[in-house]
This record gives C-alpha cells, structure tokens and sequence, in this order.
C-alpha cells in the first residue's frame, strides 16, 4: 500500500521542497509543547485534523514542512490564550475553506457523508431482518 | 537482443491469452469441442512465456542494460545486487509487467491442476481469466512498454536514489500484486460460475484457496505498510486514512467478507449471492485502488509517477471487467437462487452480520475517499480524514467484533440461545466490567475505551470455539480461524492501547539534559556526526532507563543523501514487550539546543504482531483445505483404480 | 429475486457513476491551489516589522487609505518569485502600488534578494512565522493580493506571475479602485 507509491514519492516528491527551503529556526511552539498537558492534549487532537496546506494529505502534527510547523505555533498560541479548539478550527476554516479541516462539518455540500452511513444502517438493518422473520425450512433437497 | 526477446515473448503471450480466450468462449457453444482442448494449453504456455519475458526483464537489469529506457531510469550500476533486481518491479511499468506475469502463471496453474469443476464451468473461467489478462497484455503493449530501448544508451543510469534502496520497500509491492492476482483468479471462477450456472459448493471450495492466499497476502502487505510509514515518515502515526492507504484497505475489506461468504457456501450451499457480488467486489476494489494510485487523481502523500494516459488505460479495463461481471450478475440474478436457509442465530447468520458490516465500512472508506473528488467537480474543496472514518466507520466494526466473538460458538443452520447461554453472558459480563473499570480507572476517550473492552472479548471468544475438544485432533482449518481471530483481538488492542495511552514529548535539549516520557527517562550523552555509504548523519546517543533501571542506548539520526539531496529522520525505536520508545532528532536550534521528539507507544507493536497471526491463521486455514483436497483427490483416484479393477476381474470372470 | 436483481442493476449503476466521475476528473487539470476563503473580507489586523533596513514595514492601517494595492506574498528562498520579479516591476511601471510581506526570511537575504532581482515595493513586512499568511488564507509564495481603498482582499492570484497574467491584475486592481 504505502511502500511503492512511497518509494517513488521518496524519490521525486520530497527533494523537491528541500530545494526551497527557507532558513530561519521554526516558530517557538512549532517543535515546542504547551507547559499545561491538557491544553497540549486538545492541541495534538486538534492538530491531528488539521490539513497541513503545503504538503500532500498530511495532518499538521504529522509534517516537517516549515509551513505546518507555522500553524502548529498557531494552534498552541491560541490555545494558551484561551481559545477554544473550535474556535481555532473555524478561524482556520475561514481563510482556508472546509479544506484545511479533516472533519467534514455537515454543510449543503458535504451533507452525503452524513446521510449515506445512515442509509447503509438501514440497508444493513433491513438485511438482517430479512433473515430474522425468515422461518428455517424443516430439512430438505437444494432449492 | 535480450530486450526484443522478451518483448517478443510477450506478444505471443498476449496472443496465446486471446486463443485462450476464444477457446473458452467458443468452447461453450454446441459444437466447440474442438476448439475447446486448447485453452488448457494455451493458458500453460502462456504462463511459460510471459514467466520468460519477465526473466529477460530481471536478466536486463541485473546487466544494467542502459540501452533499455526502464533500466536507464531505474537502475545503476552501482547497485547491489539485489536492488538491481528489485528495481525490475519498482516502477509502473516492470510491476506490470510482474503483475502480469504472475496472472499467467496462475492461469496456468488452474489450468494444469483444476479438474473439480465442470468441464464448461473451467471453460469459462479460462476464458474470462484470458479477457481480464488480455486488457493487463494491451496496457502493457501499448501504453507501458517495459523493453522499449533508447536512442543513445546513457552512459549511466539514473537509479542509485538510497532510499529506494530498502528491502523492505523491494518485496512489499509485490506482496499486494500477488494478493490482487489472487483476487482476479477468485473473480475469473466467479464469472465462469454464473456463465454456466454453477455457483454450487464446489465451486467455493475450488475459489477458496485463492481467496485464502489472496487475503493472507494483502494482511500482511497492508500491516507491513503500515509499520513502514511508522517508522519512515518520523511522526509515530501508523496508519493516516491517506487514499493510498485507503486503497489497499478496500480490497481486504471485501476480500475479507468474501473468505467468510466462501466458506459458508462451500460448506453449506447458502450465501451464493454474496459470494458471487464480494468476489466482483473485491477484484474491482484492487483494481480501482491501482486506477486511484496511478493516475494521480487524488491527493496523497505517496504520490506515485503518475500518468493521466494510463489513468484513462486503467479506468477502460476497470469499467470493462466490473461494468461486464456485474451486468451479467444482474442478468443471471435467478441462477444464484438463494442455497440453503438458516435461521439468524446459527454460524450462517453471524456470518451474514460479518458481511453486512464489512460491506459497509468498505462502503463508507469508498465513500470518504472519493467524497473530495465528487466536490472537486463542482470546485468544493473539502477534506476527509481521521475525525470522520474513526466514528462512522466504528458504528459498523464494534456490532460486527461482538458476531465475532460470540459467531463462532454457533451451530451451522440453526441454534438455540439456551445452548449458548453460559460463554455468552460470561462475555458480556466481562465486556460490561471491562467498560466501567476502564472508564472509572483512565477516563480515555469512548472509541479507544470500546476497543479495549472489545478486545479483550474478542479474545476470549476467539478461542472459546477450542474448548471442550481435543486440541490434537482439530482440523487446522479451525486452527487457523481461532489464530485469526485472536490476532484481531491483538491488533484492535494495541491500536486502542496506543490511541488511549501514548505519551509525547517534544523538547529541546543540551547535551547531558534528562527527558521524561511516560515510565521512561532518556539522557542525551551527545550529539555527532556519522558516515554511511551514500549519507552523513547527525546522530544523538541517548541512555535510556525504563523505570530507573537503565535498560538501552537509542541512536536516531538525522541523515543526509547527497544522491540525490535528501533528509530523512531515521528514528530509533526501543522495544518492550508491552510497548515501544520512538525517538526522533530533529534540528539544533539557534541556542544550540537539540530538538528532540520522544514518543511512549504501549503495546504499539501488538498492532502488527495481531496483523502477523491474522496472516498465520490464513495461512494455517489454507494449508488444511490445501492438504485436505490433496488427501480428497487421492482417495478419489485409488476409489476408481478399485473400481477399474472390479470392472476388470468382473469382465475376466465373465468370460 | 426481484430484489436481489433491482440492487445489482443499482450497483451497476452506481459503478458507471463512479466510473464517469473517475474520466471527468481525469479529463480535468489537476488543480492543486489552495484557495483563500478571504476574498470579500478585510485584511486582518497586524503590524509586522520592516524586512530589510531602509524599507517601512507594514501593518494593518497602511492599508486602507482609500487607495488599492497589490500585496505580494514572497520569500528570497523561493525560486518561482525570482521568476516574478520582472512582470511585477511592469505591474510598478504600469502604475501599481505593490506592498510585499516577506514569508520567514532573514534581512541580509532579503537585501540580497531585492539587489539581484529589483525592488518594486514600497513596504516589506516581515512574517517569521508566517503569522499573516495565515490569516489571509495563503497557503505558499509567491502569491498576489489585490486590497482596495478601505483594506478589503478583493482578489488573489497564486503562483508566480507570468507577462499573461499582467493585465488581468491591472484590471482587478482598477475595479478595486472604483
């Protein structure tokens, strides 16, 4: 699964960056926890649902790119200054679009997500009944 | 010469698959009997040739033959051995040309050996094994041509990237290959029973092994994967819902409903429709995933070297093979009439859940990972990840763990709640215990929390099936399926464990400073640099102690390739029984203070020891049906060498 | 039966439906850019220190006083805004006034920066931790902004700017003046 698409995104995507990258230290609470281990537990939980803007389908806490390490800072500013999570995931959502978060929000577009689970519920439900009102025929040939 | 002899030997190969498919087809038909004897050879020699084509492939790169575009790109000659060989399959057109190769070598093994099905049953499944490879043929021909030579031979290759360099990384694709292959055979058998109307018991029992092999591969090419990105990507995530990742989940997911499906037809001629739609659906489901990696249409961070042009290639076959397999269902929907009745609390009806449940996760990672695209279209952006398949996809897997801890204490047919009563409030005593100790006692989240407690019933309800019988004499089929089982206990543990408990710590240090993670302490002694072969690293040695007593030294680097300039993060990973250390070096800040990136993961590595044992309970399940048809067809053959014999002594005596 | 039968034809054709999605979108150009949410907004309130000596730095308030601007989003270590450089010294010809913000940058290769490839700013602020880029919704260098009178992102433009890109920037930057 990872390894050959891997292999060759090792061998073409990843030396691409390193050809523009900047040179300034990351920002302080990019590589840096929050001194409170519970507001540090809701940044790595908010982190981890956070699309890291520069690379490819990465979460922000899973990324070495100087930009992801940018809005880790951001992410852990904020929440030491007393934001919510959410209101960090909304302030992100507005600059970026539903793009930048990997928790769909129900929306006039993406509702389908929600509605679809359900809908096989159902499916899956109707099916199972299907067998539980069936009555076991008394032993006999191959229909 | 080399390269146009395997080129050469390729297009016979095509063309032998398109006799083979003519020979099946026509075969059918009043009258075809003649033309019909040469698919089974037409399939072995085929398999011969393409085997001989993709020898010349190996024999190219071992000689670093730069005359050859695919060995100048992929290849150099100061590669070891090994890597030169393995670069035959590391890029797209050579794994093609693998894959092919090992579906020939398949057909030809069917061929050869399978007599149980009737003759117009293998016919068709000849056949529609020769339409499946004649579409893998023509991509190759046209759109992937692997022997295609150059102009002017480079005067060396461009191959020697050391990250590819991995052994790791040079068996794991082919592993996936050869589950996909196995599924093709599966869906071959699949259409060539509903052509001729013969979805019957045999035919599950000749599918299955297939299946079986098939399933094994892809559990333990997906868990090697995962432990790959675990240790590569530097970031202790071991699995990202990406779409690569996601495409190689599909089609374990049908595969593994459809190992169920086939064993409850084989075994008791119910099922036949879902056996016949998940053997559609899981060879679509690899072949889809291979349209979704290479052509490039969605975005992961494994992006391969992709092509819209083999994009649209692949999409024609797709549509091609699935379009065709599942209208033919529909048309013959009548012929897979429903098989035997059972009531819902009986192995069949626990089984059904099974299939329910995986046919809708499988539907709904379908759906989280095309979502964005169907967006895209209408220029929506949106992104699906974690915080939604974790929960949605849960809904589905917790009702299926509790069939599967209670399904296989079961009867076939029918059964009554009365005789199971004991085992299964003893494990819904535990399960419940097991819910509020751990909710009074850690107060992790509810998902995590669910999977432990399912754990641990999962465990015990995978080996109830083992008591009260002799453990000598069971079959190792059941062996097999209490292993598996057990291994998704292990599997759902560590990776409930490591979600619930992890600890991380992310500093900077000096030299000589101590960091605390979880039961650990780790001392940076110091900081220098290394040499590798093709690398420079900066390498920390830290002193690690496991609760006080000092246990091991971690040595993770930051390397440098200079050919061609790349960084990686090797990290260093300490093992415990019942969990892992991972540590990773960053950069020294402006301070000269060293970032360091620890992680304290337990029971992390249950995750893929589970993965293992799921793998050995396949492959324990496939050796028992496997020896058990060997032991069937002998005693079939000394059955009618008795009977030739009586025929003969009664003809004798006759007159 | 009949059930069984009308799913099948359901998953045929839902399979076809899948199958036309996969063509279109491989018929598409496949479209990377992250888009800013922040077009019709105003900018956000900042202050960033200047990027390079002898140039001011820029905050919020700079931007609206009633004239329209460029805003380009840039760094030294980027190898597309080298290639920018030109056409935005013709958008500086043509009457434009572009302020720059430069993306975690150090002054001396700024400095060096703007002596190799031309300066055609007026105000460079310095964005160590790509504070600002953040909150306009950009999501790498080069980018271009169009900012009216009363500090409003009326346009973004990503990626380097080409000659063929020139007028249309010229017009969004007159409609933002209007």
């Amino acid at each position: 699964m990872r390894a050959l698409p891997a292999l060759i995104a090792l061998a073409l995507a990843i030396p691409a960056p390193l050809a523009a990258q900047d040179s300034l230290p990351p920002a302080p609470y990019a590589y840096n926890q929050l001194e409170d281990p519970e507001l540090e537990e809701q940044a790595r939980e908010l982190m981890l649902t956070l699309r890291c803007l520069k690379c490819q389908s990465q979460s922000i806490a899973d990324s070495d790119a100087p930009m992801a390490g940018d809005m880790r800072h951001q992410v852990r500013t904020r929440l030491a200054a007393g934001e919510t999570p959410d209101e960090i995931r909304t302030w992100l959502v507005e600059r970026y679009g539903d793009y930048v978060s990997y928790e769909p929000r129900v929306t006039a577009s993406t509702w389908p997500l929600f509605v679809i689970p359900v809908v096989l519920l159902l499916i899956a439900g109707l099916i199972i009944r299907g067998r539980l009102t069936r009555k076991v025929q008394p032993q006999e040939g191959a229909e | 010469m080399i390269a146009e002899f395997g080129l050469v030997a390729l297009w016979f190969a095509a063309a032998l698959a398109g006799l083979q498919l003519f020979a099946g087809f026509l075969g059918l038909r009043e009258g075809g009997e003649g033309i019909a004897v040469l698919a089974r050879p037409a399939a072995l020699v085929q398999a011969l040739l393409c085997g001989l084509s993709f020898l010349m492939l190996l024999w190219l790169f071992a000689r670093t033959d730069l005359s050859v575009a695919l060995v100048a790109n992929n290849s150099h000659s100061a590669k070891p051995m090994i890597f030169k060989l393995s670069g035959a399959w590391g890029n797209h057109e050579g794994s093609m040309l693998l894959w092919v190769t090992v579906m020939a070598l398949a057909g030809g093994l069917i061929a050869f050996i399978e007599r149980r099905l009737p003759e117009r049953t293998m016919l068709a499944t000849l056949g529609a094994q020769a339409f499946v490879a004649l579409g893998f043929y023509a991509f190759l021909l046209f759109a992937s041509n692997p022997f295609e030579r150059l102009a002017v031979a480079p005067a060396e290759g461009n191959g020697l990237n050391p990250l590819l360099q991995d052994i790791g990384l040079a068996f794991h694709p082919p592993t996936l290959y050869f589950g996909y292959v196995g599924l093709s055979v599966a869906f071959s058998f699949v259409v060539g029973a509903l052509l001729t109307r013969q979805v019957t018991p045999e035919f599950a029992r000749v599918m299955r092994p297939w299946v079986l092999g098939a399933w094994v591969l892809l559990t333990l090419g997906i868990a090697a994967g995962s432990y790959w990105a675990y240790y590569e990507l530097g970031w202790g995530g071991w699995w990202f819902w990406d779409p690569v990742e996601n495409a190689s989940l599909m089609p374990w997911l049908a595969a593994t409903a459809l190992l169920h499906s086939v064993s409850v037809l084989a075994a008791r001629d119910a099922l036949r429709a879902w056996t016949v739609m998940l053997g559609v659906i899981a060879f679509s489901m690899s072949m889809v995933g291979t349209f979704l990696v290479r052509s490039g249409i969605l975005t992961s961070v494994h992006a391969f070297a992709v092509d819209p042009e083999r994009g649209s290639f692949i999409l024609a076959l797709l549509a091609l093979n699935i379009g065709g397999a599942l209208a033919i269902f529909a048309t013959r929907a009548s012929t897979v009439a429903e098989g035997e009745r059972f009531s819902i609390l009986s192995r069949e009806g626990g089984l059904v859940i099974n299939n329910v449940a995986l046919s809708a996760i499988l539907g709904i990672v379908l759906l989280g990972t095309l979502y964005p695209l169907l967006t895209e279209a209408f220029d929506v952006r949106v992104s699906v990840g974690p915080p939604y398949f974790n929960p949605v996809g849960a809904i589905f897997l917790f009702p299926m763990l509790l069939a599967l801890a209670i399904g296989p204490l079961l009867r076939w047919r029918q059964d009554s709640f009365a005789r199971i009563r004991r085992p299964v409030i003893a494990l819904a005593v535990t399960g419940v215990v097991a819910v509020i100790a751990l909710w009074a006692i850690t107060g992790i989240g509810i998902l995590p929390l669910l999977g432990l407690a399912l754990a641990l019933m999962v465990a015990i309800g995978s080996v109830l099936p083992l008591r009260g019988r002799s453990l000598r004499r069971l079959p190792l089929s059941v062996w097999g399926m209490v292993i598996a089982h057990l291994g998704v206990a292990v599997t759902l543990f560590g990776m409930a464990s490591d979600t619930a408990f992890q600890k991380e710590r992310l500093v900077a240090v000096n030299v000589g400073d101590v960091v605390e993670v979880g039961p650990w302490s780790a001392q940076l002694e110091a900081v220098s640099p290394v040499a590798g072969p093709n690398w420079t690293a900066i390498e920390a040695r830290l002193s690690l102690r496991y609760e006080g007593t000092e246990v091991a030294m971690a040595n993770p680097q930051a390397r440098s390739f200079w050919s061609p300039p790349t960084e990686t993060s090797e990290v260093a990973l300490t093992t415990r029984w019942n969990g892992q250390l991972y540590t990773a070096l960053g950069n020294q800040a402006e301070d000269g203070r060293w970032q360091l990136r620890l992680w304290w993961k337990p029971f992390v590595t249950w995750i893929w020891y589970g993965g293992l044992l799921i793998g050995l309970g396949g492959v324990l399940a496939l050796l028992g049906r496997v020896s058990g048809d060997i032991r069937r067809r002998v005693a079939d053959r000394k059955i009618a060498d008795r009977r030739a014999d009586e025929a003969e002594l009664a003809a004798e005596t006759a007159s | 039966m009949k059930r069984l039968r009308m799913f099948l034809w359901g998953l045929v054709g839902l399979s076809l439906f899948l199958f036309g999605l996969f063509a279109y979108q491989l018929s598409q150009p496949k479209d990377e850019f992250v888009e800013s949410a922040m077009i019709g907004e105003p900018m956000p309130e900042f202050d960033l220190r200047p990027a390079v000596e002898g140039y001011p730095g820029l905050a919020t308030a700079d931007l609206a006083d009633g004239k329209p601007r460029l805003l380009n989003v840039f760094a030294s270590w980027c190898v597309p805004c080298r290639a920018e450089a030109p056409h935005l010294e013709t958008l500086r010809d043509n009457g434009a006034e572009i302020v720059a913000i430069a993306i975690r940058d150090r002054p001396e290769d700024v400095a060096a920066f703007l002596q190799v490839y031309g300066n055609p700013f007026t105000r460079i602020g310095a964005d160590d931790i790509s504070e600002v880029q953040l909150a306009i919704g950009s999501s790498g260098v080069p980018e271009t902004f169009v900012i009216d009178g009363n500090g409003v992102i009326t346009y973004q433009h990503i990626g380097d700017i080409r000659a063929e890109h020139v007028p249309l920037i010229l017009e969004k930057l007159r409609e933002a003046g209007a």
